[in-house]
């Protein structure tokens, strides 16, 4: 299992270098890193102060080293917004999305192993059709529009659910973990639906079934392990995904998350937050990438055993 | 295991597998065919019986309606599947899964893919046990573990903990035979058993396969395209063509003197047969396609003896000597021939 | 050349009747053979396609039943015509009506090919007909409910500004698919392009081009146009290059693993062997078969990158006013949403009817285009119970 680790762990560092080095070169390709730091109406004197401040005026080599010192460090200068620590900004603000990744992706899993797996034991059957229906206009419908609807209807309309904000009960989650969760959930109904198809229709669920195999053993016990791969890697993605989906759920509702944070940078030209945003954002879906890749091992013995080219 | 000891007596009239008249219906594209028409076929125990026939003459889709293992796209549309007095078609779901390893079962093809690549093959082998007998985890690892051994699988405890993938194709068809007489069914169906295989590990599982069989007195279905594996291993045959059984007896008897030009065309086709210096001779052409079987005999496209009458009304299987049946007008030619 | 390529793939098939007409179809030849009037190309793909027996077998069952179809159906049971001889009058003919005989048996699918055409239309000739009553002002008017009274461009209301909400629908739908479609093309044709070539030629081509895909497919596509536009202005064409950008893994993904199986196959080695060029090998033998594959996948993109654009409008770095797309619409009528719900709820429903007709036009085409799966499309309702599986007599 570890030589597999190894050589992941070195393929998937590889988009995070991308990463790192395209947000120190797209802001120096634009011409004056200057412009993006600063508000357009800086005089050429506040310009100078801060180039010079920031080494700006350094060679490309020397910024870079810095750069990546300060990145080592979680050092991504201040906020112009706050003049807080644009790392601290963006440590704060992680937590919040983290959990709601967390709570829409299990929800999503979990419904969706259930719903897909039970469309796909009857191909073609009235549950199937509903669920394949429904999943896909789930997979369609944009979530900003969700969200709106929801608020219009239960908060406005019915004036059940609170329409933003963080403070209250467990009803505050209920819009925002929803809207982040219909594009997930209904990708992942199909790909579970499809793949528990293939498994089902397997030589070797057949030969389960010749021993007597209930259904339920028959799903469970033998399809889903091997119908699980794909499922994985597309939920692998979907959470890198979910990064979308955070910055519209914590616009509309006001979370104070990673996405609020990096829209609201980006809308004030706060350059020093997005890069720091955007860096953490990398190493998240970094790790992330490494425990889909655990979930592999741990479920298919092919790959464990899999010799590392 | 406990009923090697008191074998039935071969030659009762009562067979352990009997079916009669069962026909399928295949959705295809665009309309249903019928890919089985009316088969019958029985066998006793401690018998052979080999479903002949070319790919897709649906020697499968029978063997697959009687373990009722059919995809949805196809449907038995008649007949009946009698084991132990009870016909499995009319059974619930429930019922028939009584019967799935304790009484029918089945050996595939491709043993790669019959076997469930992320289990340890000690695990899929025992559940049969945990299924039908409720025995737990370690006792249902144990009779894997015995399995294995019977079937010449060296270091079985360590092995057990093996995944298919780790095995070499022999040794996954062994694991399959295993797997198909844990608990000593009445009726094996052996699907192709050999195919995937090269020549020299086919002749070992064909020798495993008799000898399991001899010991336990099990009903042998075995279905197969190789006309050598049925002279040495089947008592009785049924030959079958699209969708229907064209002759049917002793093997000896049919392989001596065939009555349906079919059989005869696919006996002359054999390269023992065959003259120095002339072409190996084939049925000319190829069978029909299920959804354009002509009116009247299946078989006149292709056959030498073909004839008016051929076209116009579809033989029935009629006796045809001892033991035998044949579903062709003029067989009385073949046999004087 | 094609005669020479066309042997291997046709001994393959030649028990399998016609081999030319039914895998031709698989292959979907005519889009990839533009010069195929003559009768040498069409068999060259055909024969590449056949020697796929797992699938070719069944397209073959399929178009012959046909052929057995049509000549029953127009009383000539000549046993002339009988499968086998196979003499289809215009394979081309027999293979479109097929495929819309198909399309009208799926009802979802039908309609989500209507609304399709309809949104195409609308957005290909309403700007013509509406003229500049996107933009026309009416403060008068202001926020003024659907209605039946108001004519025509009343009937679905008014934003804030007195401007007819069906006008800017018709505007914006233009708006939309004029960044959705270049951008679909483009990553397709990148990406279909890269990939085919990384998957024939492999080795070290292909593990560089498939680093690249990892790379931009493990960032988020939203954030990676989001910090795009922050640095360059947020127009239309920088929009239509960032999602072409971050959708060409999709489709080089997909080629290259179509490629890589098929690099392998007999007819492959035969047009090598005679040695014709790489590049067209590609072109002749592999595109074709790989090619409803990918526009499946290019029809559920269309989905992704319409959504994409849409919160980018959302989010206001996207398309800019006085432009207008669907999803600036509901940006811009969300502070009305309390007292003027159409604004926001319209623009939306027309995203969604389109997204979702996408979604179900593809997932229909996936299966039409498998000939494993296509006899699911014939099963009767009633019975599409029974258990799971596709049937092992269409799969050899």
């Amino acid at each position: 299992m570890f030589p597999f680790l190894r050589k992941r762990i070195v393929s998937s560092a590889i988009p995070l270098v991308f990463v790192v080095l395209g947000v120190f070169f797209l802001a120096r390709l634009t011409g004056n890193p200057v412009d993006l730091y600063l508000p357009l109406s800086a005089t050429p004197e506040q310009r100078a102060e801060f180039s010079a401040d920031q080494g700006f005026d350094l060679s490309i080599p020397a910024q870079l080293w810095n750069y990546l010192v300060d990145a080592a460090h979680l050092d991504f200068g201040t906020s112009l917004r706050t003049g807080e620590s644009a790392g601290g900004m963006v440590l704060d603000a992680f937590p919040v999305t983290l959990q709601l990744a967390g709570v829409t992706m299990l929800l999503a899993v979990t419904g969706a192993v259930l719903v897909g797996s039970l469309a796909a034991y009857r191909p073609n059957s009235l549950v199937d059709r509903v669920a394949s229906l429904l999943s896909m206009t789930a997979a369609s419908i944009p979530d900003f529009w969700f969200a709106i609807m929801g608020v219009l209807v239960f908060g406005v309309g019915l004036g059940l659910l609170p329409t933003s904000g963080t403070l209250g009960g467990p009803e505050i989650w209920i819009l925002p973990v929803a809207t982040l969760l219909i594009r997930p959930f209904g990708v992942l109904v199909q790909v579970v639906r499809g793949s528990m198809v293939t498994a089902l229709s397997a030589p070797y669920v057949k030969i389960a079934r010749s021993k007597g195999a209930a259904p339920r053993r028959v799903i469970f016990g033998h399809a889903l392990r091997n119908a699980v791969t794909p499922v994985l890697t597309v939920a692998g993605d979907l959470t890198v995904g979910l990064v979308n989906g955070a910055v519209i759920v914590e616009t509309i509702f006001g979370w104070p998350g990673i996405g609020k944070l990096m829209i609201d940078s980006i809308l004030q030209r706060d350059f020093a937050v997005l890069q720091a945003a955007v860096l953490l954002t990398a190493v998240t879906i970094f790790a992330l990438n490494i425990l889909v890749d655990v979930c592999h091992a741990l479920t298919d013995p092919r790959v464990r055993q899999a010799v590392p080219a | 295991m406990t009923r090697t000891a008191a074998p039935a007596p071969t030659g009762t009239d009562d067979p352990a597998l009997d079916v009669e008249g069962l026909c399928v219906d295949l959705s295809t594209p665009l309309g249903t065919v019928r890919a089985v028409d009316g088969v019958s076929f029985s066998v006793r125990r401690g018998r052979t019986l080999a479903l002949l026939g070319e790919s897709g003459c649906g020697k499968s889709m029978t063997a697959l309606s009687v373990v009722g293992l059919l995809d949805p796209a196809a449907r038995v549309t008649g007949g009946a599947v009698r084991v132990r007095g009870s016909d499995t078609l009319r059974l619930s779901p429930a019922e028939r899964r009584k019967l799935a390893g304790p009484v029918l079962s089945i050996v595939f093809q491709d043993a790669l893919t019959a076997l469930n690549p992320v289990q340890p093959v000690g695990r899929q082998i025992g559940e049969a046990f945990r299924i039908h007998r409720g025995l737990s985890r370690r006792e249902a690892r144990e009779k894997a573990i015995e399995l294995m051994t019977r079937v010449g699988i060296p270091e079985p405890r360590e092995r057990a903990r093996s995944y298919p993938h780790q095995f070499s194709g022999g040794m996954r068809q062994r694991l399959l035979i295993a797997m198909a007489v844990a608990l000593d069914p009445d009726v094996l169906i052996a699907d192709e058993p050999t195919t995937a295989l090269d020549v020299t590990v086919q002749a070992q599982i064909m020798r495993l396969l008799r000898d399991i069989q001899n010991e336990r007195d099990m009903a042998l279905v075995l279905i197969t395209h190789d006309l050598a594996v049925v002279a040495q291993r089947a008592d009785d045959v049924v030959i079958m063509y699209a969708g229907t059984v064209v002759e049917k007896g002793p093997v000896r008897d049919v392989f001596s003197a065939p009555r349906h030009p079919y059989t005869q065309g696919l006996l002359d086709s054999v390269p023992e047969h065959a003259v120095r210096g002339r072409p190996l001779p084939a049925v000319p052409g190829s069978p029909p396609e299920l959804s354009a079987v002509p009116p009247g005999c299946a078989f006149q496209d292709r056959c030498p003896l073909v004839r008016e009458r051929c076209v116009r009304e579809r033989p029935v299987l009629r006796p045809a000597g001892e033991g035998r049946t044949t579903a062709c007008h003029f067989a009385e030619e073949l046999t004087h021939a | 050349m094609s005669e020479g390529i066309t042997m291997p793939g046709e001994e393959h098939s030649a028990g399998l009747g016609s081999g030319a007409e039914a895998a031709a179809t698989v292959a979907g030849a005519e889009a990839a053979a533009p010069g195929s009037g003559t009768e040498a190309a069409a068999p060259a793909s055909g024969a590449g396609a056949a020697a796929r027996a797992s699938e070719t077998e069944a397209a073959a069952r399929a178009s012959r039943t046909e052929a057995a179809d049509r000549a029953s159906g127009a009383g000539a049971a000549d046993p002339a015509l009988a499968p086998g001889t196979e003499a289809a009058p215009n394979p081309r003919d027999a293979r479109t009506s097929r495929w819309w005989r198909m399309l009208g048996r799926d009802r979802a699918a039908a309609v989500g090919a209507v609304i399709l055409g309809l949104v195409a239309l609308v957005a290909l000739f309403g700007p013509l007909v509406i003229g500049d009553r996107a933009q026309r002002q009416d403060l008068d008017a202001s926020l003024r409910p659907p209605s039946l009274s108001e004519g025509v461009y009343g009937l679905l209301g008014t934003d804030v500004l007195g401007r007819s909400v069906l006008a800017r629908l018709v505007e914006a739908a233009a708006t939309t698919l004029s960044v959705a479609v270049p951008a679909v093309l483009c990553s397709l044709a990148v990406g279909s392009a890269l990939g085919l070539w990384a998957g024939y030629h492999g080795g070290r081509r292909e593990s560089l081009a498939m680093r690249v895909a990892d790379v931009i497919l493990s960032f988020p596509s939203l954030l990676i146009a989001v910090v795009v536009l922050y640095v360059f202005s947020p127009s239309a064409l920088n929009i239509v290059l960032i999602l072409a950008v971050t959708r060409i893994p999709v489709y080089l993904r997909t080629a290259r693993a179509e490629a890589a199986e098929l690099r392998s196959r007999l007819f492959v080695d035969a047009a090598r062997t005679f040695g014709t060029p790489s590049r067209k090998i590609i072109y002749w033998h592999i595109l074709p078969i790989a090619l409803p594959t990918l526009l499946t996948v290019a029809t559920l993109d269309f989905c992704f990158v319409m959504l994409t654009e849409s919160s980018l409008s959302f989010l206001g770095i996207g398309i800019q006013p006085p432009e207008v797309s669907w999803g600036l619409m509901v940006a811009q009528g969300r502070q009305y949403l309390q007292t003027a719900w159409w604004i926001t709820v319209l623009p939306g429903l027309a995203i969604v009817l389109t997204t979702v007709s996408a979604t179900v036009l593809a997932a229909w085409a996936r299966i039409a285009t498998d000939p494993a799966q296509r006899w699911r499309l014939t099963l009767p309702t009633k019975r599409r119970g029974a258990s799971a599986a596709v049937p092992p007599e269409l799969i050899p």
